[in-house]
């Protein structure tokens, strides 16, 4: 202990120190652009987010500390919140595993096409996370007159008499969301695992085939998915935060606020404190906890994952 | 193999199957993978076939997926509702161009320049630096909206393209994705530079941002995709600042009558991103490649 103490105090080790910040300069020099952005607009944030998260802020007035009335408002007088933490879990739960299967799933059966049909599978399930608005055409689909061709279909083949008010009647919303987002959520996961694929060591299934392998599923669980892991892991980051934080098909869907707060959702509700009634103290408060649901979730499922064929 | 043997030839005629593969398997696995294509691929064809059907073509049961008749009369609806807007079509798509070329340009330059030494050198705050960039890839962007409208506020951005601009450039997901593509590159190459006497700066622009195209494709459609489709939000209030997509959304913004319009106007704003994945789809693969997380 002594000589450590003695050690880290030592002028050597510090001008050591210096030494090797000054001989970085240029490192710095070159990450500092992006350093100042990122602090600006990503690490501050978070930061100044905990801090008006005890204060009452409406942006006119200068915020008055109030301690931890936010929260407690939050968690127990806001019953639209409580809806909101349940349909945002529920997206999240049905969401997040479901297109993290499918986006593994399908690239796992587009990596045995040959390479123009793989580039055009993969278009084809890329493309709707990239097509911009191109959801809307959901609304068309979802529409609740007779002309939807969800209600057409339906009616046509005798499922059902009455077309059924699929965006506006509380009952249907939280599927017709959760339908839509898988839709559109096979984006970057996706593109990660196509990639991981191709890069496993072709080698590997020869020899896993010697030492035994019988099917396609041996060799999926003891060869591929082990080599995968680091995709894996990303994949499940990127998919975790995006199912968490559902919004905009939701409120573009069955609208904002949808009836009865049927398709609310944490991030809405939060856009609702933060942009239409400015209590910036209330949202902020709402911000935090879901960032601590992100981070947290995010690192049980990676000491989950991390554990995969160890 | 025993299946492929035992089938008639007309069905095993192509090559002989694959290791550890079954036929049975094989069509079993296919048909579900088809089947999840259509159910992908039906609502984009739609999207792009109804921006050319008329209005009662729109509503047919079975809607038929090419129309009999093409159209442009949900263009020519299009043209009309924004010719009757106080600001030309032209100026908001002029600003979306702008906010998406300066973002991404900004983008790809400034956090290639970053993951540069956080790839390739070890220096004093660097893995803290990194760990930060990964936790903020576990979090949305929603959760920061509050405070970044407050900071823009304060720097005196609001009303501005760069409060769209700036914030875009700051992503950390390009970020991460460049730095791990950087990783590959051999040390040797950066050493034998040195030992030529170019600085670190020439190194970076004229060794490494050239090895580095794939990940510039990924990065631009990444950041693409985001700003391409922004509609400023709450950051812009002057109707002559607006992006193309706020327009558009105002347009659409009616009811069902405005199917064919809505249509038309997500036809447009799929079009430009497919097209360009279209192209540079395999240099993206290659970029993600590299993506993985310990």
């Amino acid at each position: 202990m002594v000589t450590k103490a003695y050690a880290y105090n030592s002028p050597t080790k510090r001008s050591l120190w210096i030494r090797e910040i000054k001989k970085s300069r240029h490192y710095y020099a070159l990450m500092a652009p992006y350093a100042i952005l990122f602090l600006t607009f990503t690490v501050l944030p978070v930061i100044m987010s905990l801090g008006i998260s005890f204060t009452y802020f409406n942006l006119l007035e200068p915020p008055r500390y109030i301690g931890l009335d936010n929260y407690i408002k939050l968690l127990l007088d806001d019953d639209v919140f409580i809806i909101a933490l349940r349909n945002t879990l529920i997206l999240a739960v049905v969401t997040g595993p479901v297109s993290y299967l499918l986006a593994f799933v399908f690239a796992w059966l587009i990596n045995e096409l040959r390479p123009k049909m793989r580039a055009f599978m993969t278009l084809i399930f890329y493309a709707p996370s990239i097509s911009g608005n191109a959801f809307l055409i959901w609304l068309l689909i979802f529409s609740g007159d007779i002309h939807g061709y969800a209600n057409a279909i339906l009616i046509r083949f005798g499922f059902m008499t009455s077309p059924i008010l699929w965006l506006r009647n509380p009952d249907y919303m939280m599927m017709v969301i959760i339908i839509v987002q898988l839709w559109l959520s096979l984006g970057v996961s996706f593109l990660a695992f196509i990639a991981g694929l191709q890069s496993v060591d072709k080698t590997l299934f020869e020899a896993g085939a010697i030492d035994g392998i019988r099917n396609r599923w041996q060799e999926l669980w003891f060869i591929t998915l082990p080599s995968m892991k680091p995709q894996l892991l990303f994949g499940a980051v990127m998919q975790i935060t995006t199912s968490l934080a559902i919004a905009e098909v939701s409120m573009q869907l069955v609208g904002f606020p949808s009836v009865q707060y049927a398709g609310h959702t944490i991030v809405t509700h939060l856009i609702d404190y933060g942009s239409t009634r400015f209590d910036l103290g209330y949202a902020s408060a709402i911000a935090t906890l879901l960032f601590v649901l992100m981070i947290s979730t995010n690192l049980l499922v990676r000491k989950v994952l991390r554990k995969v064929g160890d | 193999m025993t299946d492929a043997k035992r089938l008639p030839k007309i069905l095993s005629f192509k090559r002989t199957r694959k290791l550890n593969r079954s036929l049975s398997g094989d069509i079993a696995l296919f048909s579900v993978l088809v089947l999840f294509g259509l159910f992908s691929a039906f609502p984009l064809v739609m999207t792009a076939t109804n921006a050319f059907k008329s209005l009662d073509e729109l509503f047919l049961f079975p809607p038929r997926i090419f129309p009999r008749n093409i159209t442009f009369d949900n263009f020519r609806d299009l043209s009309e509702l924004v010719g009757n807007s106080w600001i030309t079509f032209s100026r908001y798509f002029f600003n979306t161009l702008l906010i998406t070329i300066l973002g991404t340009v900004g983008h790809v330059l400034i956090a290639s320049m970053c993951a540069y030494p956080l790839a390739k050198f070890k220096f004093p705050g660097r893995s803290i630096f990194f760990t930060f960039v990964v936790y903020s890839l576990m979090f949305a962007p929603q959760v920061t909206a509050t405070p970044n409208y407050i900071i823009i506020a304060r720097i005196g951005l609001i009303d501005s393209p760069f409060a769209i601009i700036l914030p875009a450039i700051a992503s950390s997901l390009g970020l991460y994705l460049m730095k791990q593509f950087m990783q590959q590159i051999p040390d040797e190459l950066i050493q034998s530079a040195k030992i030529d006497g170019a600085s670190e700066y020439r190194i970076f622009f004229q060794i490494v941002m050239p090895l580095v195209k794939p990940a510039w494709l990924t990065l631009i459609i990444l950041l693409f995709q985001r700003l391409w489709t922004t509609d400023g939000g709450s950051f812009i209030f002057s109707e002559e600042l607006k992006p193309v997509s706020y327009a558009l959304r105002q347009i659409a913004a009616g009811s069902i009558e405005r199917a064919g319009t809505i249509a038309a106007v997500s036809f447009i704003m799929m079009v430009v991103p497919v097209t360009f994945f279209i192209i540079s789809q395999s240099r993206i693969v290659e970029t993600f490649s590299h993506s993985g997380m310990k």
